[in-house]
């Protein structure tokens, strides 16, 4: 029993301290000037990110945020950047008082909001209630796959990711032939020069 | 006991990196600070596999390690040419 207390205190130290850079690394981003830094300040944001989901016991999402978050989109903030001449990010002309404003009311809102939210790992919450219990008991004679997130998303709900994937791998595409056409008429152009 | 000491020297490490990624001045100190970091979670995640008991969580962090690799070698690569699509040789793509 004090094994279990000793590591509940570990989990809530550890989610503070992450949580502390994930403020500092925001704030940071939002004064820094020079877009290089910012991007490397996201990988850092991600990163943290990531720890945060491996501590609350979420590891479907931390690989995700692993892979996306912290490599995909660092790389392809850094070629948007490469393809920028402008490195440096213009000083605001006047002073965000309006968006401030915008903000602070909404965070307000979702904080007050957060109050109806059952409270994290209930078993009386309603998202525990109504088909988990289903997916807990039948998914292994019912799909056979092992593992019951993995059921939900490629058996339970596999037109909704066969569906996704679809319009993933267009966006992809378009993106391939959008860039990817350009850069060789550019290097085309170079070799006749 | 000993692994709750090393979670915790864990987080003052990345406390120190962030100082540096936060302070600079070199565009280096802050792409070596990144890294830092990212080496600190992937050994944070191992870490608390061990604490909780969790030891799947393991696989994890070996894949953060190899998503910390790619990072960084595309970040030096565009810092050393500019671009992403000219090949290390090649001298079109100097910045």
């Amino acid at each position: 029993m004090k094994n279990i207390t000793v590591t509940v205190l570990i989990d809530t130290l550890i989610d503070i301290t992450l949580l502390a850079f994930l403020a500092i690394t925001a704030i940071a981003i939002i004064y820094m000037r020079n877009l290089f830094v910012i991007i490397m300040l996201f990988g850092i944001f991600s990163l943290h990110t990531a720890g945060l989901f491996v501590v609350m016991d979420a590891a479907d999402v931390a690989f995700t945020e692993a892979a996306i978050g912290a490599g995909i989109s660092t790389v392809l903030m850094l070629g948007t950047l490469a393809l920028t001449k402008n490195h440096e990010e213009k000083n605001p002309p006047h002073r965000a008082r309006l968006p401030l404003l915008v903000v602070l009311i909404t965070g307000g809102a979702l904080i007050y909001g957060t109050y109806d939210i059952p409270s994290f790992g209930d078993p009386q919450s309603p998202s525990q209630q109504h088909v988990k219990p289903r997916y807990i008991e039948r998914s292994v004679e019912e799909t056979g796959v092992a593992n019951t997130v993995t059921a939900v998303l490629a058996s339970y709900r596999g037109y909704d990711t066969l569906g996704e994937l679809t319009v993933i791998f267009t966006a992809g595409i378009g993106v391939m032939l959008l860039i990817g056409g350009r850069l060789t008429r550019r290097k085309k152009q170079a070799d006749e020069q | 006991m000993i692994f709750t000491a090393a979670a915790f020297a864990i987080l003052v490490t990345i406390a120190l990196a962030l100082a540096r990624a936060l302070m600079g001045p070199t565009l280096y100190d802050r792409i070596l600070a990144v890294n830092m970091v990212g080496t600190k979670t992937v050994l944070l995640i191992a870490v608390f596999a061990v604490l909780s008991g969790r030891t799947d969580m393991i696989d994890i962090a070996l894949m953060y390690a190899l998503i910390n690799f790619i990072g960084v070698v595309a970040v030096l690569k565009l810092v050393e040419q500019g671009n992403f699509h000219t090949s290390g040789d090649d001298d079109r793509g100097q910045p």
